[in-house]
């Protein structure tokens, strides 16, 4: 038995990359939760928005590395961040205007929205791929790792290595920063106070002289702004790929409706439930449960309940489960 | 005689193009007085209530506040020009901690509202010691409270509430009509609907009684609990 070894292998394996893709799933989860509250529908086009805002900052790092600027260790991504999130604000604010402004005047019903919600998505979906087109796009540059297996190896002795990506430690970071700075906003400003009164009781809400369309227009910048960056965070971790944000959408709806479908603070949960349990599921126990157990215990097979192939089947039976049980998920969010 | 200061003249009228609902119904409110509109279920007690703060299609007829026509204004609208309205339900922001709700009554005021927080507190204290608490997790006379405050914190020149006693308790209900008159005391007039016809009536300087949508009758709170007809179809003899 060895339980170090079987903390830094859980570690290596599970808990960094699951931590990491908790939290790009928590910011996409937030853009989905806020949609669903204020506007009230559920936006299925968020995935494609992710993609929009990463494919405009992945646009703007070739051109910055073009012209040699760079964050040395840092990637130059997160320099173009700004720049994208302008283009998916100026997206979103148009596809505002144009499509969902009419439906909001008719006052559809919700299921409507959804759909119009989905031809939004594959027209935006077409746009990013006639831009810049269906292939995998490399844009991370800088230090790769914060710490490298063989460092760690080096530095403590143990047989097992641990691994920290830059863009793992970036992602957690930002994540918490912009978390911290959304509730702050949500909670302290006038603006933000405003917009949760307009999510608890519209009627009320537009009695006390709360402008819907200006806290339509301000929640669909900050959307724009977590689709952007959570899009991007997921593209340095992984690679850019517009499918993949597609794919997306089921984690994190999932997340979304575990958490609570109109609670920010449910969707952060809802994030990191459905990512550890989409790591935990698909992990094969192995190695961990080697060191972990006497040898005469130690496991001959993988020890993965599932195929890493199938990860996408455990947002859904999360999201199945969640909707027989507790329909309202785990903070009681609400239902139109 | 002079107008009251808030009217609503001969309205006839209905929820967008549906039928009329209100047929040549008159209510007031002046200045210093509480205005009571009682009637049986279905009368059109809360239909007349919101025909004058503006949701209603009035077709034919006035509204009047402080002798200026604002029939064509819409509800926000009626808010900025001072008038504070507190529908029956779902009149508070649930999730929402008290203060904030205090906050959000007063999201048109682009001054310094904290004095008129500090009056809100001193009329329910109550909503002083809970301030930090979600609106929503309050009693049903407490969340009457903040529902009333809120509407409050825009200073209204006028007040009009719907049914605020509607479903707490008969203590709850006494207390709420004891804030009720001490709202009244700081010289907001007041105009409400409700369910609990003869303890109003009570506290009324002016009551209507509606029946299908027109006035049946109308006079001093006191007159109206002394006259036979409206205690015979009305308070139960």
């Amino acid at each position: 038995m060895d339980f170090l070894n079987a903390i830094v292998a859980l570690s290596n394996f599970v808990l960094v990359p699951a931590i990491a893709y908790g939290s790009q799933l928590a910011l996409g989860a937030l853009g989905v939760t806020l949609i669903y509250g204020i506007l009230r529908f559920s936006n299925f086009a968020h995935g494609d928005t992710m993609a929009f805002g990463a494919m405009a900052t992945v646009g703007m790092t070739w051109w910055l590395q073009s012209m040699g600027v760079n964050l040395g260790p840092l990637p130059t991504a997160l320099l173009a961040l700004p720049f994208g999130i302008m283009a998916a604000g100026f997206l979103v604010l148009m596809t505002d205007r144009m499509v969902y402004r009419f439906y909001r005047q008719q006052k559809s019903k919700p299921v409507i929205l959804v759909i119009v919600s989905m031809g939004v998505m594959f027209i935006t979906n077409g746009i990013v791929r006639f831009i810049i087109g269906p292939q995998e796009r490399q844009f991370a540059d800088g230090e790769r790792f914060l710490i490298s297996a063989r460092d760690f190896k080096q530095m403590t002795g143990l047989d097992e290595g641990l691994a920290i990506k830059t863009t793992q430690a970036i992602t957690v970071i930002t994540a918490i920063i912009i978390v911290a700075l959304l509730f702050w906003f949500l909670n302290k400003t006038r603006t933000g106070k405003s917009m949760r009164a307009y999510s608890d009781n519209e009627d009320l809400a537009l009695l006390s002289g709360i402008n819907p369309e200006r806290v339509v227009m301000v929640t669909w910048l900050i959307v724009a702004a977590l689709a952007t960056i959570a899009g991007t965070l997921y593209g340095l971790d992984k690679t850019f790929k517009p499918f993949t944000y597609f794919q997306l959408l089921l984690p994190i709806f999932a997340s979304a409706i575990v958490g609570g479908l109109g609670s920010p603070v449910g969707a952060i949960a809802g994030g990191f439930v459905v990512a550890f349990s989409e790591v935990t599921i698909t992990y094969a126990w192995k190695k961990v449960l080697g060191y972990a157990m006497p040898d005469s215990l130690a496991p001959d097979g993988l020890v993965q309940l599932l195929s890493t192939d199938y990860k996408f089947a455990v947002s859904f039976v999360i999201l199945v489960i969640v909707l027989l049980f507790k329909p309202t998920g785990l903070f009681n969010g609400k239902a139109y | 005689m002079s107008e009251p200061f808030l009217i609503g003249d001969c309205m006839t009228g209905g929820y967008g193009a549906g039928p009329d609902i209100l047929h040549g119904c008159t209510i007031s409110v002046d200045r210093g007085e509480i205005a009571v509109i009682v009637g049986p279920n279905g009368a059109g007690k809360s239909t007349a209530m919101k025909a004058v703060f503006g949701m209603l299609n009035v077709r034919e007829g006035a509204v009047r506040l402080d002798g200026q026509d604002i029939t064509k204004l819409s509800p926000q609208d009626r808010v900025i020009k001072g008038m504070g309205f507190v529908p029956q339900t779902q009149n508070i922001f649930a999730s929402m901690t008290v203060e904030e709700n205090l906050e959000m009554g007063a999201f048109i005021r682009p001054d310094d509202f904290r004095d008129t927080l500090e009056q809100v507190y001193d009329l329910f204290p109550i909503l002083r010691d809970k301030r930090k608490q979600a609106a929503g997790e309050l009693s049903g006379g407490q969340r009457q409270q903040v529902a009333v405050g809120r509407a409050l914190m825009t200073k209204p020149k006028v007040l009009m509430l719907d049914e605020p006693t509607a479903g707490v308790s008969p203590i709850v209900m006494d207390e709420l009509f004891d804030r009720i008159i001490e709202v009244s005391r700081t010289g907001i007039p007041i105009l409400m609907v409700e369910q609990n016809a003869r303890q109003a009536l009570e506290i009324a300087d002016k009551g209507y009684v509606l029946v299908q949508g027109a006035n049946a009758f109308s006079g001093t709170g006191k007159d109206l609990l002394a006259d036979p007809d409206v205690r015979k179809s009305f308070l139960g003899g």
